[in-house]
């Protein structure tokens, strides 16, 4: 019998049981369906050591002392604002602002995990409610837990701490009132908190930060009710972001521009083929350049340690180095070879589409067949990748962005042999992330150069250069597509896709090797809410190429361009309308219902819009939020001129209006300047594309106005960083049939036309 | 040599060809204004030499005259610039990092253009790339700051 099921019996369902209550919360939630007793136990509340006696950490994410109140947002902020929406989550039940104390994401720890980011990686979609399906996601939060995954990605943020970061504000404001109880001998019941302090009967106002070693001494009170949405202030309003002065005015520090005493600066050199060796180097020219201090091998590669990141930069452009040959075919023709020939039995990796009985339909029709190909990408956020690390005897500390802190910990503590609990991260602001992030080679190598200077602050830069061709991108995909129509209706669909192993590769450097298909090969395609009679998707695993990694929006990014593109070829064989057709084959209303709403918002009347204009819609289903989006383009002479975007996405609840807005046409930019003009091509096991000048993506003149509607049709609350992405693609690309003619089925499109 | 930045002058020891940037953030600690791309490609350096943007990575900082201004010394937290303001009234950032060259650029422009239309917008922030895709926002905050500009 589990815990949960326990408390629900004796009427205390909201109640959660004693130094569980924040864990506790997360795993009640998901939790019912399994149970075992390694799982329940309690993660010890990581706040609760090193402090001293005037703090209290009343729960994992609120930390009070006499300076103040400090808010624990341990989910990492990339720049999608999640700080601003967990200090406001926590706000609105614990009464301070916001704006005035302070938020840090914690060091990391077992307490903090994330369980929402692993429910993606289960073969089941997310619209899929049936006890089943609810049961798989919550098996996959038992490895999330065990392993104490601190991990922020899946556009998992708001959706895990929806009720664990409000619930935590609860306890600590009941707590705190609790402490005034007992300090002042007067009811509870008669308090009230506004602002940082407790209000009492005759007005008098009692600091939090008062309060905070009183409030150390007593139980934490669990039995908490949350305020109702009638009563909120934050949720669902527009809000500031706590971070819109700093990054207003240059001073908001990333972790690019921090400086230590005594800080030296270095950069790298390492192997373009990723994970194959260095031969030979040769420094002479380098350790004659002014400021170089010291030239350190390290993995697969060499650094410069310099007085000045520029004059590393050049020492390390002098140097003279041959490679191992990368570890994977050399050049692009090859790995499309490759591709191409992966979709065979042998490889098949999962079917968890199959509907009706396709190879009959396509006896049955005529067959209209289509090949779609989408190229490797990188993540290239702005902010080079870097990281500022301090070696000591029994220390080791790490200054720099990233999404995974716990498995940094454990791959420095495996290198230093080092205490992981010494292994100290200091997760920065980030320059962006777009899923790069996830990956920590950059860490490591500064740490490498830090061992070799020890007891010296070493702040470790990647050249643009090094950072575009050291990338493990998003994989290619292609998918091979075949369908039959019949009385003007999509009779049957069958989609065989295949691309690299992300789980694979990834899990892999990770160590953390994870049995099964993998989900990401068919995202975006195999859990589409559509209808159609005879359906069916098959994933085929491509061999290990270049290492590869999770982007924005995962194998949704490739597969929703192909899955709906083919759809809509299909939708246009069978002389039905794009817009309807797509809506009459949806049985997921909320879905239905963002179709409807870019139908009304752009006045869809047809794909037509003159001579030279046309405007295709596109949807995709991913990561539980429905998303539909219609582009308008122009064929000008001078090309595709993109003119305006309509989108509509169901997340359930919005908590953040104003971020809302921003994530939903970023991810629109994103997706849309992507498929115009971004691709990596390899030669000599390198990518070609090292800089912006041949890495574009959308400039600021092609940005269209782009027109957003949020809906809250979903039963549950979800994150919005990733799923305006996918559809963005395929509109762009039907919308540049229905101007042009012109069926573009390889990404980017300006292989095959020019845009203005 | 010597370099004056925000109205303070420093001496530095550097190479001529040492880019302005790597002196501003490595020599002298002014880090507002960001390395991104090392090629004048995405312009998340820019600064103002003599109140006009320049991309501060491929400018050596041996060929400058005049006066260097960051965004620090644009405005500051409490004293905003009205561009400044304007990009807090919009909530423009996302991850912030183009932000400091995407202001500076805009202000140049107002400066020298009260009035801009969309083309003479566009033709100026195209060399300021955004990979959060904060383009809108910018469009909309730059024609606030302009109103704002022409009514002091």
């Amino acid at each position: 019998m589990s815990e949960a099921s326990d408390q629900k019996k004796k009427g205390r369902g909201r109640k959660i049981a004693r130094r569980t209550f924040l864990i506790g919360s997360a795993v009640i939630v998901g939790g019912v369906a399994f149970g075992t007793y390694a799982v329940r136990r309690p993660i010890p509340n990581p706040l609760l050591q090193g402090l001293r006696k005037d703090e209290a950490a009343i729960t994992p994410f609120v930390k009070i002392d006499a300076e103040g109140v400090t808010l624990i947002t341990p989910r990492a902020d990339k720049g999608q604002g999640s700080y601003s929406v967990q200090a406001h989550l926590l706000a609105e039940e614990l009464d301070v602002d916001p704006h005035s104390v302070r938020l840090g994401p914690g060091a990391p720890d077992r307490a903090y995990y994330n369980g929402t980011v692993m429910q993606e990686g289960a073969p089941v979609a997310a619209w899929n409610d049936s006890w089943l399906a609810e049961r798989v996601r919550g098996f996959m939060q038992v490895p999330a837990r065990l392993m104490g995954i601190q991990m922020t990605g899946g556009s998992s943020t708001v959706p895990d701490m929806f009720d664990t970061l409000r619930t935590a504000g609860a306890v600590a404001r009941e707590t705190l009132k609790l402490a005034a109880a007992l300090e002042e001998g007067v009811d509870v019941a008669e308090l009230s908190t506004e602002n940082g302090a407790v209000l009492l009967p005759d007005g008098r106002r009692l600091a939090y930060t008062t309060l905070a070693s009183r409030a150390a001494t007593i139980e934490p009170v669990t039995d908490v009710a949350l305020r109702s949405p009638g009563e909120w202030r934050y949720i669902g309003k527009d809000v500031r972001r706590t971070d819109i002065l700093a990054k207003s005015t240059g001073t908001e520090m990333y972790g690019i521009d921090l400086a230590l005493d005594g800080m030296l600066y270095a950069t790298v050199r390492a192997n373009p083929g990723l994970g194959s060796a260095l031969r030979r180097f040769d420094d002479s020219e380098a350790r004659r350049m002014r400021g170089v201090m010291k030239v350190v091998e390290i993995s697969n590669g060499v650094a410069i340690v310099a007085d000045n990141t520029w004059r590393a930069f050049r020492a390390a452009e002098a140097l003279d180095i041959e490679w191992e040959p990368g570890p994977y075919p050399a050049s692009s023709a090859e790995m499309w070879e490759a591709l191409s020939t992966a979709l065979t039995k042998d490889n098949r990796d999962s079917r968890f589409r199959n509907d009706g009985d396709v190879d009959a339909a396509l006896e049955d029709g005529e067959i209209i067949s289509a090949e779609y190909r989408t190229p490797y990408l990188a993540h290239a956020p702005l902010e080079p990748m870097n990281a500022v690390v301090q070696v000591g005897d029994a220390r080791v500390d790490i200054w720099t962005g990233t999404q995974i802190p716990n498995f940094i910990q454990d791959h420095v503590a495996d290198m230093t042999r080092i205490d992981r609990d010494d292994v100290h991260i200091h997760v920065q602001p980030m320059g962006g992330s777009f899923g790069r992030r996830l990956e920590d080679t950059y860490v490591l190598q500064a740490v490498e150069i830090a061992m070799a200077v020890p007891d010296t602050p070493i702040k470790m830069t990647w050249s643009r250069d090094e950072d575009m061709t050291h990338d493990y991108p998003r994989p290619m995909q292609l998918g091979r597509a075949r369908g039959t129509v019949k009385d003007g209706r999509v009779e049957a669909y069958d989609l065989d896709t295949a691309a690299q192993s992300i789980a694979a590769s990834w899990f892999g450097r990770l160590m953390m090797p994870l049995p099964g298909p993998d989900v990401m090969i068919i995202a975006g395609a195999f859990d589409q809410p559509f209808a159609i009679p005879n359906y069916r998707v098959t994933g085929y695993r491509a061999p290990e190429m270049v290492p590869v990694s999770s982007w924005r929006s995962v194998g949704a990014s490739s597969n929703g361009f192909i899955h709906d593109c083919f759809l809509d070829e299909l939708i246009h064989a069978a002389g039905a309308d794009p817009l309807e057709e797509r809506i009459r084959l949806c049985h997921h209303e909320p879905s239905r219902k963002v179709l409807e709403a870019v139908g009304e918002m752009s006045g869809w009347d047809g794909p037509s819009l003159g001579e030279n204009r046309g405007r295709g819609v596109a949807y995709t289903f991913s990561f539980g939020v429905p998303c539909a989006e219609i582009v308008e383009v122009t064929n000008t002479e001078r090309g595709i001129r993109i003119d305006k975007v309509y989108v509509a996405a169901d997340v359930g609840r919005i908590v953040d209006p104003v971020n809302f807005e921003a994530q939903v046409s970023g991810g629109v930019i994103w997706g849309l300047g992507h498929a115009m003009n971004c691709e990596l091509t390899y030669e000599n096991h390198a990518p070609v594309q090292t800089n912006f000048h041949r890495y574009r993506a959308m400039r600021f003149y092609q940005a269209p106005e782009i027109v957003v509607r949020g809906l809250e049709n979903g039963d549950r609350i979800r994150g919005i960083g990733e799923p305006p992405v996918p559809p963005a693609a395929p509109a762009l690309g039907n919308a540049i049939f229905a101007a042009t003619g012109q069926r573009i089925r390889e990404l980017p499109f300006d292989k095959h036309i020019k845009f203005a | 040599m010597q370099l004056t930045v925000n109205g303070a002058t420093y001496d530095v020891d550097v190479e001529a060809e040492m880019p302005l940037l790597w002196v501003l953030r490595d020599e002298l600690g002014i880090t507002g204004p960001k390395y991104g791309c090392g090629l004048g490609q995405c312009g998340a350096c820019t600064v103002h030499v003599n109140g006009v943007a320049v991309i501060s990575c491929v400018l050596p900082v041996g060929s400058i005259v005049g006066e260097v201004t960051t965004i620090e010394g644009l405005g500051q937290p409490d004293a905003l610039h009205a561009v400044q303001s304007a990009w807090v009234e919009h909530q423009v950032s996302q991850c912030g990092y183009c932000q400091s060259g995407q202001i500076m650029t805009a202000a140049s422009l107002l400066d020298q253009n009260p009035d801009p239309s969309d083309e003479e917008i566009d033709r100026a922030m195209t060399a300021n790339l955004c990979r959060c895709g904060t383009y809108p926002r910018i469009r909309a905050a730059i024609k606030t700051a302009a109103a704002a500009l022409r009514d002091e």
